[in-house]
């Protein structure tokens, strides 16, 4: 194991770039996929549509086809930035497509009546949605979500291998194939670093539930 | 007099058709309620009495025909059908309160958001109009701490809040236990006598009798008596209106 203390510089490095990831990855799909999910109830059938589509492509492409479209296809249309970002987009396109899921669902579990009765009141939909629809949504979908996340924090290694470099997956690589340390204790340190992050995460995600749970 | 002839009537359906895949619901609706007039819907169940009432705000499209209130064509979706729809109080079987709210923000989310009140005004309208029913007191509970009864009234408040033109009622006493629905009742009969243009479909004969200024009676999608209620209740015309009353009267 003292390839781990040796390397924790490198290690905690490589934790920040995952974590960058994931954070932007959280923010990104979580924004586009409650859109996205605002877009699968709304009266309005194109934005339907939109949703729909967008869910049965992303959610059933394999997220490393997503990934080589983002790394090697947006150069060819003349998009071109760092593969960080390629990255994040691709993890983002891909995960919003189950958060989106999460978000309709839990729209589906507050009652009929509800939505009715706030728009015989007068509210337009983004009224409706936003404070009688959501407010009630969360309960059911803050648990879904919870694994949504937790998912894409693990599937961020995949962006890792598509040379992001310097994330947590990539110190694993580099230890292991370039320096030729023993793989074992290499893996176990990657291992660790996405577990500091899933454990804490998975806590807070338990907490949120039981606070949204008691919040009428 | 002459005011009432030159405004248009509340409400005003003509030749409306509605169909829920292959059943036809509503067939070749004619109907007006002038303002200030009370029209109880009679009917048996599934006649459509509930689709034409959620007909008149559009929460059921229509399939042809015209619906006005107040004298304009019902907007399709947007702003123009939200605007009506504040217009349009609508009070249902099943209260449908904000389940998260208070029953104080039930009462003001509509005058805030919808109307742009002052959280200080809408807080005012919305305790007075919770006095008027009777359940000021309850004012800082959440629904599911309330009986049904008092739920039911709340949800009147909250739709008085609108200072709506018509009031459009569903069975609002369906799902009461029997002991709450005379409270409600009451509340619909004192908004009657200030002269609320009201549109209500219930079984509650009583109400009819004492309250309505006509009763529309439904079969099968269609109006089949349109008449006062004395004459409904004591000589109805059509075999349907009979049979419907002779089954009703004897419970
Ligand atoms: N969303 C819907 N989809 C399909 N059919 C429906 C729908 N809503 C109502 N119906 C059907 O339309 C017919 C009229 O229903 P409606 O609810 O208007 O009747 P009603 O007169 O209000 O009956 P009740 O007294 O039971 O409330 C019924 O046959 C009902 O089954
Ligand atoms: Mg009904």
């Amino acid at each position: 194991m003292d390839v781990i203390i040796d390397n924790l510089p490198l290690y905690a490095d490589g934790l920040l770039t995952t974590l960058q990831i994931c954070a932007y990855g959280f923010v990104g799909s979580l924004v586009l996929g409650t859109i996205l999910g605002a877009f699968r109830v709304s009266p309005v059938a194109p934005l339907r549509w939109v949703g729909t589509s967008w869910v049965n492509v992303f959610r059933n492409c394999p997220l490393t086809i997503v990934l080589f479209f983002c790394a090697f296809g947006l150069p060819e249309v003349g998009i071109n930035g760092q593969y960080f970002w390629f990255g994040v987009t691709g993890l983002v396109l891909y995960t919003s497509a189950f958060v989106c899921e999460a978000v309709r669902s839990g729209i589906n579990s507050v009652s009929a009546g509800q939505a009715e009765a706030a728009r015989a009141v007068g509210l337009n939909f983004g009224q409706s949605l936003s404070y009688v629809i959501m407010p009630q949504a969360v309960r059911s979908v803050v648990p879904p979500l919870g694994s949504v996340i937790i998912a894409m924090i693990k599937n961020s290694a995949i962006v890792g291998a598509f040379g992001v470099g310097g994330d947590l997956f990539a110190v694993g690589q580099q230890l292991s194939s370039a320096q030729g340390k023993a793989a074992l204790p290499v893996l176990t340190g990657v291992a660790l670093g996405y577990l500091v992050i899933t454990i804490p995460g998975g806590l807070l995600l338990g907490w949120l539930e039981r606070k949204v749970a008691i919040a009428r | 007099m002459s005011t009432e002839t030159a405004a248009p009537p509340m409400i005003k359906a003509t030749a409306v058709n509605k169909y829920f895949g292959d059943l036809h619901v509503l067939k070749d609706i004619d109907f007006e309620v002038p303002r200030g007039q009370v029209v109880v819907v009679l009917g048996p169940s599934g006649s459509g009495k509930s689709t034409l009432c959620r007909a008149i705000n559009r929460l059921e499209p229509i399939n042809s025909g015209q619906i006005e209130v107040d004298g304009k064509p019902l907007p399709a979706e947007g702003k123009a059908l939200a605007a009506l729809r504040a217009d349009v109080g609508m009070v249902f079987q099943q209260f449908n309160l904000f389940a998260h709210k208070t029953i104080l923000e039930n009462v003001t989310l509509g005058p805030t958001k919808v109307r742009r009140a002052s959280a200080a005004e809408a807080r005012t309208l919305a305790m007075e109009l919770l006095e008027r029913v009777g359940i000021a007191n309850q004012a800082e509970k959440y629904p599911a701490q309330l009986s049904g009864g008092q739920q039911q009234r709340a949800a009147i408040a909250r739709a008085l809040a609108m200072k709506p033109k018509v009031m459009l009622f569903d069975e609002p006493t369906s799902a009461l236990d029997p002991e709450m629905v005379q409270e409600v009742l009451d509340t619909m009969t004192s908004l009657a006598d200030e002269g609320m243009t009201m549109l209500v479909v219930t079984h509650e004969m009583g109400f009819a009798r004492r309250a309505a200024h006509r009763v529309i009676f439904m079969s099968d999608g269609e109006i089949v008596e349109d008449t006062n209620p004395n004459d409904f209740f004591t000589d109805p015309k059509s075999e349907r209106a009979k049979d419907f009353l002779g089954k009703i009267l004897t419970h």
